[in-house]
């Protein structure tokens, strides 16, 4: 990996320069939430101070770029017998600033998803390539746990990745489309200073990490736990509202249904992002549930996260950013699940 | 427990032999553009089933378009849905689908009111399929109940069409009433064959009734069941294909020999949606067909 240094008026050129082209993506602030703390999304930005770099985490992650919540698949024309299929990708460059190495591990387990082996998906693959990705280092988020799950750092994924050191960035280049925009602001070659600085401040934010939950050897514990109460405790207090789903970086469940305009003219074949603790995730026809309780449902969204994922990709599905923990309404932490289970284990 | 133990010469296995299945699907980059086939027949089988005999009508793509017994397709009307639906046809016709659909929902119910020239759209082949390479040589019990001679069909064929490779060949198949008997046109064909032995059995048979009465299972007993030397292949719902494959498991057939077709609702047959998730497993990927051990140790399966 190459590495550069960046004055932070470079980078603040950089950003000037993008928004000039193309759609830039970043942390603005939209609120505050009851006990007056900021609430932060990803939102488009028309200028570089609308960025608010020092934020905790999003209220949702920014997966919506690249699997929306809704996306046609294909359109159709009908004519008198007969009906044309178009097909059409989103192909406008865009350029997300500020995504904390989770989000940015989140999008890699979603490329193994959709960009690798089997059916690749043009759909996601399409905004993937489209969009310049641009990470920054940040303090641990109130109970995120990413540093359990090894995404508190990130090596790859990313056009480039900043390190605030004060009056400059540290930076990651992650491609050449990352290389060419530094060589237009300026960037220079990094010194030992730089190296010094930047390992003190990478070790300084390793050490803030609280939260703690040891997932190692979560596949087997699901199996044997299959059973256990701490599902029917949770689950209990599921209320199926599939929220978890919507803000987590990872969670890629969807649904596919078909609408046809008013005058019958046009027919449109949509993705719909979906939950699997909504109630009729696994109806099938005849009517027929194959999982009519809460209890059951929240058990796999965790069999999902940490053992099916495991199955096919070698590492959890979960990065800990604790979003599905911040917006439940029924207050089911992920931490306190899987603890449960590992207490459980223990008696 | 010798059964249990029997030495395992993987050079023996004709799997080896069997190409690669690279669905061309996954190498193309339109995942979702569908193939426009046409209706050409549509023929009543009962009241809640019919057959859609279907040919994919882009010359080129017909000709590509092969699958293997056992596997699906996604079936789209435009400005309905799509759903999975598993082939009941030879798989020796090229670009040339039979569908055996129910009447249950909304895309279900558009198909059973289409007509003749009707244009459907097929994505597919996808899923796995019965081992119809492997299985030959040896003994074939073709087991079936309700709609699983949906799925079954295909490798009835497949073993009709090249009889000389299998041994011995058993079809039984089994629903609640003779009015929901699928393809009963086709008995007598099948029947006729020599050495093809078919039994169909109800249970609840009505006044013309003059078959076997009573449970799938029940057929099993009036056959010698060579548990080294058979496959069986088991298509119908869970709970019966739990009692026959538990019978020739008793029976000491091995659990690997025995192939069941499990059913999800499928919305993209490409292991994505999650929604045909039993567990942890893709029912689209490494199903619809799975040899009965890995079933046992699917939670919530059967």
């Amino acid at each position: 990996m190459l590495f550069r240094c960046l004055p932070k008026e470079g980078f603040r050129d950089l950003v000037e320069m993008t928004l000039e082209t193309i759609e830039v993506v970043g942390p603005k602030e939209i609120g505050r939430d009851k006990d007056d703390n900021p609430i932060h999304h990803y939102l488009p930005v028309s200028n570089p101070d609308e960025l608010d770099f020092d934020y905790a985490t999003t209220e949702y992650s920014a997966k919506t770029y690249f699997l929306p919540f809704q996306e046609n698949l294909s359109t159709y024309r009908f004519d008198e017998d007969d009906w044309h299929q178009d097909i059409r990708y989103r192909i406008q460059p865009r350029a997300i600033i500020g995504l904390h190495a989770c989000d940015i591990n989140g999008l890699l387990k979603l490329d193994k998803v959709f960009a690798r082996d089997f059916f690749p998906s043009p759909y996601y693959i399409s905004r993937r390539q489209n969009t310049f990705i641009v990470g920054i280092d940040h303090e641990p988020c109130d109970g995120g746990f990413c540093r359990s799950l090894g995404t508190d750092t990130v090596t790859h994924g990313f056009d480039l990745f900043l390190t605030d050191l004060g009056d400059r960035y540290f930076v990651a280049i992650g491609s050449d489309r990352g290389f060419g925009a530094l060589q237009k602001v300026n960037a220079r070659e990094i010194t030992d200073e730089d190296t010094h600085n930047y390992l003190t401040e990478r070790q300084r934010l390793a050490g803030l990490f609280q939260a703690e939950v040891p997932v190692n050897d979560l596949g087997n514990l699901l199996d044997i736990e299959f059973t256990s109460e701490v599902w029917e405790k949770w689950g209990r207090k599921c209320m199926s509202c599939g929220s978890c789903a919507m803000v987590c970086p990872t969670c890629y469940c969807y649904g596919v249904m078909e609408k046809v305009s008013m005058d019958f003219e046009r027919g449109v074949k949509q993705r719909q992002a979906y939950s699997c603790n909504l109630v009729d995730f696994a109806e099938v026809a005849g009517d027929h549930n194959f999982r009519p309780d809460s209890t059951t449902r929240l058990k796999y969204r965790y069999y999902h996260q940490h053992r099916g994922f495991v199955e096919i990709y070698d590492e959890p599905k979960c990065v800990g950013c604790n979003r599905c923990g911040r917006t439940c309404l029924a207050g089911i932490s992920p931490v306190e699940v899987i603890t449960d289970l590992q207490m459980d284990e223990r008696t | 427990m010798k059964n249990l133990f029997q030495p395992y010469d993987v050079s023996l296995e004709s799997e080896m032999l069997e190409p690669l299945d690279f669905n061309r699907r996954s190498r193309l980059k339109e995942t979702d553009r569908c193939f426009k086939a046409e209706i050409l027949n549509v023929i009543r089988l009962t009241d809640m089933e019919k057959l859609f005999q279907v040919r994919i009508l882009d010359a080129g793509e017909s000709e590509r378009f092969s699958f293997l017994p056992g596997q699906f397709v996604m079936v789209e009307v435009p400005g309905y849905g799509e759903i999975p639906i598993s082939i009941s046809s030879s798989a020796s016709r090229a670009g040339y689908l039979e569908l055996c659909i129910r009447r249950a929902g909304i895309v279900t119910g558009a198909l059973h009111r289409a007509e003749r020239g009707a244009r459907i759209g097929i994505r597919g082949p996808f899923g796995t399929h019965f081992p119809m390479e492997t299985m030959k040589g040896h003994d074939v019990l073709l087991i079936a109940g309700g709609l699983g001679l949906a799925p079954l069909r295909a490798s009835i064929f497949g073993v009709i069409e090249n009889r000389a490779d299998f041994e011995n060949v058993h079809i039984l198949y089994g629903t609640k009433s003779p009015d929901q008997l699928l393809f009963d046109y086709q008995y007598e064909e099948w029947s006729r064959i020599d050495d093809i032995d078919l039994q169909v059995i109800v249970e609840e048979p009505d006044d013309k009734w003059t078959g076997p009465v009573g449970l799938i299972t029940k057929l099993l007993d009036g056959i010698e069941v060579d548990p080294q030397r058979t496959f069986a292949i088991v298509c119908g719902p869970p709970v019966m294909f739990k009692f026959v494959c538990g019978r020739l498991s008793e029976q000491g057939m091995p659990m690997r020999r025995m192939f069941v077709s499990l059913e999800r609702r499928m919305h993209c047959g490409m292991g994505k949606c999650c929604r045909c998730n039993i567990g942890s497993t893709f029912t689209c990927m490494e199903g619809p067909v799975f040899d009965y051990w890995t079933v046992m140790n699917l939670k919530e399966a059967i």
